[in-house]
């Protein structure tokens, strides 16, 4: 039975030694103080190799990317990606993170290893202006093709009128 | 009623042709079911056993060639108002709409910071009755639906509604 399945005995760091090794200077930082989840910091354009490593190797099998979501801390700083994957087979957890510059936002698209990134990337992409470097579809997901800006980020101003219709109203 | 807008002099038989008419529109406010949020949840309970409104000859269409009374119930994107905005314009004369909930009214809980929503549906279309609440209970939307009732008694067939 699946419940009754015994949880592996990797843990967030040993998963963290292992990828250094695996890709060096390529695996950034680990963050274990200030998450959720202790949270492995990579690089943007690497993101697709390394998560299909960690999909495919026997130790991990991170079969499931649960959620994948942009951010947007502040307006003077970077963007970022977030992903958490799971394993339904060994039932642990961990999340990768990706930080992208404001002005030219580019990751690694991962749609192709996980088909639930699709919609995910374009979602990040729609709201934040994330691009994302293979995905097989970029284009908005929630607004309209001809909206003007990524409204979730922080220095986002809303503009007056969208197809003659005002945004905000006037006091 | 447009062609005859003011075209004859009230007399027993217009006076007896508005009654019927009135009588037979306002027992059957055929609705567009416009369910765009939370508020439609408030709309299909109204329109479910308990409160049923087809005892008052109201009953949900969801083509808008056959219904007569739109009610956007819920909240009004701006990505969804040109659809709204097309709808009514597919809708036959006479039509009504019923702006149900705070966020078809005036755009409820995303007046402000809301990028992405219309702030009243009454920008794009006319509106005969506004039910407040969030979401209005099934009860206050059979008033508005009575309130439109009482509107549509009280109207002449050889003036134009005007919008
Ligand atoms: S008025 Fe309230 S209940 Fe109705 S759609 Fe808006 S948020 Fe939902």
């Amino acid at each position: 039975m699946f419940w009754k399945r015994k949880k592996t005995d990797v843990t967030e760091q040993e998963i963290y030694a292992d990828l250094s090794k695996k890709f060096g200077d390529k695996i950034l930082e680990f963050m274990e103080e200030g998450t959720h989840n202790p949270t492995v910091i990579v690089e943007a354009d690497q993101i697709g190799k390394i998560v299909s490593y960690l999909k495919d190797d026997e130790r991990f099998q991170f079969d499931s990317l649960m959620n994948l979501a942009g951010h947007d801390p502040g307006a003077e700083s970077e963007l970022s990606v977030i992903y958490h994957l799971y394993s339904t087979e060994l039932k642990h957890y961990i999340t990768l993170k990706v930080f992208t510059s404001r002005e030219e936002a580019v990751v690694a698209s991962v749609a192709n290893i996980y088909q639930t990134a699709n919609w995910h990337e374009r979602e990040a992409f729609d709201l934040y202006g994330i691009k994302f470097d293979g995905h097989p579809d970029l284009k908005r997901i929630l607004l309209e093709d001809d909206w003007e800006g990524f409204p979730l980020r922080k220095d986002y101003v809303p503009a007056e009128f969208y197809r003659g219709m005002r945004i905000e109203k006037v006091k | 009623m447009g062609a005859l807008n003011h075209k004859f002099n009230e007399n027993i038989l217009i006076t007896s042709l508005d009654k019927l008419l009135n009588w037979s529109r306002s027992g059957s406010e055929w609705y567009f079911q416009f369910g765009l949020a939370c508020c439609a949840i408030e709309m299909m309970s109204a329109a479910a056993a308990r409160h049923d409104l087809e005892r008052f000859g109201a009953m949900p269409r969801s083509s808008p060639r056959q219904a007569d009374v739109m009610i956007v119930a819920g909240t009004v994107t701006l990505k969804m108002a040109t659809r709204v905005k097309r709808l009514y314009e597919q809708m036959a004369e006479p039509k009504y709409v019923i702006s149900m909930g705070s966020c078809s009214n005036s755009g409820g809980p995303y007046w402000q910071h809301g990028y992405h929503v219309l702030k009243g549906v009454d920008q794009i279309i006319p509106v005969d009755i506004y039910i407040p609440g969030c979401p209005p209970r099934p009860e206050a939307l059979i008033e508005g639906l009575m309130h439109l009732q009482k509107k549509m008694r009280e109207e002449h067939v050889l003036e134009k509604k005007e919008d």
